[in-house]
């Protein structure tokens, strides 16, 4: 199983501070499986043209390569004006219609305010049904007084994160059961 | 229908294409040289007009995993390969051509193929030919629309007065040769959504149009939308051809034709569009409702007369190489195609 982490802006610490900590987790809990870390901030993307995103070039093409040839993604976003950064839309955008069939997709939120709270539910999941992914209904909503000094300290926090990477495990493998059981019936 | 050489009382056309992709057989894992492919193409074009195929179509990509980016070259020695099939591009991507020099390419194919050539113009599925050849992606619809009312009007008129932003200006000037007739036929190549159907119907041109999978009931709608906005601008619908294509692969049994095709279109997808084809939308292919032709002799007889009942159409291409399939299971197809296929469609679609 190949999971990449993805931590969906190019400024501030947190979303990375948080996908750092899944990144420990997970590495932690299954170190039979890889995973990457693609955060933003370390690459120069450019904006989607309609190209298919494997004729792109450089850190454009290395970035969508790389979603597309995982398994499972967690995505972390910050909440910028009410809404999904432009940085992390322009990743969907780059992708084909369908890029996360049979992809399993988890979300970890990092937010200044509790107003933020159903965002993900309101913007993001739409953008990930329309794309095909098989959704981890519960996501990590993470504010601002949950971090000090680069660090999570709300215990709270660090538990569902680790339910979160196991949840996003665990769907993999249930998808790929279901997958299994169907392709049998199929000969071809 | 005779200014677009179609005669409707012989029923519907139907024809082959290919996007000359020369991808691995995913079944050996090996790919034959382009040369090896191209003259497979050459072979094929002439087993088509021997099996009674109406129609060979060849297309233009300019990127890996492609082989015929001169398909107008290629055209030419099919034309001299063969004596009665109507050889055509499919398509030719006009945004990144000069219309002047397309029109004279069609034109001596035309004189070669003793009035035989078509032109299908399209706007190009994928962008490759755009970057290596320096358009600008910015002007995809402009370009496109601008150049095909150039080439249109090329073929309607005999001098050629005409200005626009994307090629130097043209006063009262002359395209030779004349195809044999005076005029070809020349189609818009759509795809997608209706939008582009309903661009096709504004000039009046006759259109062609991929129906690649899903719901053939999807594609009335580009159907009628084109044939309503043909009638609101002024063109008579009844004269002006639809054909339609598809990907194809027919066996004795669905269960063959199946097995036969899907290593091939995943991996060709997988190859070319970053993402296989999925099992369980396959597995409902061969319904009679589903656009894709993938089944046994009966089902693809039953799927082009569903079709026919759906959209009128004058023509059906069908794309049977698909991501490297074996020149063997090509032969084996075109001979399905012409021993049943063909006499069972002309038979209730001729008058």
């Amino acid at each position: 199983m190949k999971i990449v982490m993805l931590s969906g802006s190019i400024v501030g610490s947190k979303t990375k501070t948080a996908m750092l900590k899944a990144m420990e987790m997970f590495s932690r809990a299954y170190p039979e499986h890889e995973a990457v870390l693609l955060d933003l901030a370390e690459y120069t993307l450019e904006f989607s043209d309609g190209r298919n995103y494997m004729e792109y070039e450089g850190d454009t093409k290395y970035v969508t390569e790389t979603i597309m040839a995982a398994d499972a993604l967690i995505i972390g976003t910050p909440i910028f004006q009410a809404s999904i950064p432009a940085t992390l839309k322009n990743i969907f955008d780059l992708l084909p219609v369908n890029a996360f069939r049979d992809k399993v997709v988890g979300t970890v939120v990092t937010a200044g305010s509790a107003k933020h709270f159903l965002i993900v539910e309101q913007q993001l999941k739409p953008i990930l049904a329309y794309m095909k992914a098989h959704i981890v209904p519960t996501y990590v909503f993470i504010e601002e007084k949950d971090f000090l000094r680069k660090e999570i300290v709300n215990d709270d926090i660090l538990f569902r994160l680790e339910r979160l990477v196991e949840d996003t495990v665990l769907t993999v493998e249930a998808f790929d059961t279901i997958r299994m059981k169907q392709d049998e019936k199929y000969d071809f | 229908m005779e200014k677009y050489r179609i005669n409707p009382s012989k029923g519907m056309e139907f024809g082959l294409y290919s996007l000359g992709d020369h991808t691995v057989n995913p079944l050996t894992g090996e790919r034959i040289s382009a040369q090896q492919r191209i003259q497979e193409l050459i072979e094929m074009s002439q087993l088509a007009e021997q099996a009674g195929i109406d129609v060979f179509g060849v297309g233009e990509s300019h990127q890996t995993h492609f082989t015929t980016q001169a398909h107008t070259v290629l055209l030419g020695a099919i034309a001299q390969a063969t004596s009665k099939i109507k050889v055509t591009s499919s398509s030719t991507v006009l945004s990144v051509s000069d219309p002047v020099r397309v029109y004279e390419d069609f034109a001596t194919l035309d004189l070669i193929s003793d009035g035989r050539a078509e032109i299908v113009a399209g706007r190009g599925s994928r962008v490759g030919a755009y970057h290596l050849l320096g358009v600008d992606l910015q002007d995809y619809e402009e370009i496109f629309e601008e150049k095909l009312e150039l080439l249109k009007q090329i073929n309607e008129e005999d001098y050629i007065t005409w200005q626009g932003a994307f090629r130097a200006p043209l006063k009262n000037a002359q395209i030779l040769p004349q195809p044999k007739h005076g005029s070809l036929p020349i189609w818009r190549a759509v795809g997608g959504p209706p939008a582009s159907a309903i661009k096709a119907g504004y000039m009046g041109i006759p259109m062609m149009l991929t129906t690649l999978g899903g719901p053939a009931i999807n594609f009335k709608h580009s159907v009628d939308a084109y044939r309503e906005t043909a009638e609101e601008n002024g063109h008579d619908s009844s004269t002006l051809p639809i054909g339609t294509t598809s990907l194809f692969y027919v066996a004795d049994t669905t269960k063959e034709a199946l097995k036969g095709m899907y290593p091939h279109i995943n991996s060709g997808f997988e190859a070319i569009r970053g993402g296989g084809y999925p099992k369980q939308q396959f597995a409902q292919a061969p319904d009679t409702r589903d656009a894709l032709m993938v089944g046994s002799t009966q089902q693809i007889i039953e799927k082009l007369l569903y079709q026919y009942e759906l959209y009128g159409m004058q023509r059906f291409m069908a794309q049977l190489d698909f991501g490297g399939v074996p020149f063997d299971k090509i032969m084996k197809n075109i001979e399905i195609i012409g021993e049943e296929i063909i006499p069972a469609i002309k038979k209730y679609t001729a008058k």
